[in-house]
């Protein structure tokens, strides 16, 4: 039997399908013990209405592969971030045409800022060009902004960092 | 389990819950340590975290309204999602309620089968929302309000209420921020959109008075490092509303006086029954239907 952990990577995010579960940083843990599988996951945003669709896609993955006692729990803390996207995981969303985030916003003593201008630069994902601006901070899924490349012109998304 | 379009995704095996609608959700806290640490008043915590979700649940509504509606696509789309996180966060919110009441009541339950008496949001959040000016303005007010909160409950006693600050404060940021750039678009916008603005913010400025007085129950969970006594938040919320207006081009109406509580008892103006009976009238017409 393939190891469950194994199985667990493979599983893929329902809205971000050329990303595994595992590269996006939602798989926080999997454990196997006598005979009993917990898979512990963790949301990317709270109302994120593909969680339910994770769980139902683990759970069906690992018993298709001959486990039949599997759980699959929720963790809140710690929350999780952009920056637990893996490296791999930057390079496929890049590859299908998505900004992959930069650090997440360090936290400083005292009230949290507001930002209101551009933090850092942003290439176009196409052409490369950091001739970019921002649309939208809220993409078609709330972990996305929407972008346009001023250099060739072509609308883009951008992972928000958390 | 990629799937190319809609009708591949329906076909699929074993997929009920990408198709879940309606009532029977999922428990958002499932696996989730709730029990009440030792000292904490479990009544007491349950009703500030349904105040907390009652403010997040109704916002989102109100926010929901918009769709098909907003001024441009993009906007359509940013509200929806500033709508979706409060859901989200109004889901965890009631459950925990629900979990430190320990009387079997869910999610579902609380939000679908309270009348509006029972409901303990601010009435900032029940407000119609009036024009795109009035919705930007009172979401930049809610918003900064509610960071501010959550902010400083990340420290709560209650480690379930303290985890659901922590993941709730990096989505309220953004949607502060945006309410923010909107807010000075509008203002330092045409002579049209500077004055609606500005209507806005006198319209909705004496409902901060409400978002600054503590009531009983808060003052009580935030003597024992449970809760945050909303008043501690006014001096972040000044600033950060003084940073924005000043952009905008906006004047601050004078300071609001202090409200005796109305939302957070239970004192709530008609239009929250009108939204309810939008919210409520599908789960309340087929209780625990699934499909």
């Amino acid at each position: 039997m393939v190891n469950a952990r194994t199985i667990a990577e493979t599983v893929t995010d329902p809205e971000l399908p050329m990303l595994t579960l595992a590269e996006l940083g939602v798989l926080r843990d999997v454990s196997e013990a006598s005979g009993r599988v917990e898979v512990t996951i963790t949301p990317t945003y709270t109302g994120c209405p593909a969680l339910d669709a994770m769980r139902d896609d683990l759970r069906t993955r690992l018993t298709e592969a001959g486990y039949a006692d599997v759980q699959v729990r929720t963790v809140l803390d710690p929350p999780w971030t952009t920056d637990w996207i893996s490296e791999p995981g930057r390079r496929k969303l890049s590859a299908a045409g998505i900004s992959p985030p930069g650090s997440a916003p360090r936290r400083t003593s005292g009230p949290i800022p507001l930002t209101l201008g551009p933090t850092r630069r942003i290439d176009c994902p196409r052409c490369g060009s950091s001739d970019t601006v921002e649309l939208s901070r809220f993409g078609a899924t709330a972990c996305k902004s929407l972008r346009r490349c001023d250099a060739c012109h072509e609308p883009f998304e951008h992972f928000k960092e958390i | 389990m990629a799937f190319d379009n809609a009708l591949g995704a329906i076909a699929e095996d074993n997929d009920e819950t990408r198709w879940a609608f309606g009532t029977g959700f999922h428990d958002p806290l499932a696996g989730i340590d709730t029990s009440v640490p030792d000292g904490i008043d479990r009544h007491a915590l349950s009703a500030y975290c349904l105040m907390l979700g009652d403010d997040a649940l109704i916002m989102s509504h109100r926010l929901q309204e918009w769709c098909t509606h907003a001024p441009e696509l993009e906007e359509e789309v940013a509200l929806a999602n500033i709508a979706l996180d409060l859901l989200g966060q109004a889901r965890l919110l009631l459950s925990r309620a629900g979990t430190a009441e320990d009387a079997g009541r869910a999610e579902d339950d609380l939000a679908y089968f309270r009348n509006a008496p029972e409901f303990r949001n601010i009435v900032l959040a029940e407000l119609p929302n009036g024009d795109f000016a009035h919705s930007t303005v009172r979401l930049l007010m809610f918003a900064t309000w509610r960071l501010a909160l959550l902010d400083r409950l990340t420290t709560s006693r209650d480690p379930v209420l303290a985890a659901i600050a922590a993941k709730s404060v990096k989505e309220v940021a953004y949607h502060r921020d945006h309410a923010a750039l909107w807010t000075i678009r509008l203002g330092d916008g045409t002579d049209l959109s500077h004055a609606r603005t500005q209507r806005a913010l006198d319209a909705l400025w004496p409902h901060t008075g409400e978002l600054f007085t503590a009531h009983k129950i808060e003052r009580d969970l935030a003597a024992m490092g449970v809760a945050v006594d909303p008043s501690d938040v006014r001096e972040e919320f000044d600033t950060v509303l003084d940073e924005v207006l000043t952009k905008a081009t906006l004047r601050r109406p004078a300071p609001a006086p202090p409200a005796n509580s109305a939302g957070r008892d239970g004192k709530h103006s008609t239009p929250l029954s009108d939204l309810l009976a939008e919210l409520q009238s599908v789960a309340r017409a087929h209780p625990g239907a699934t499909w």
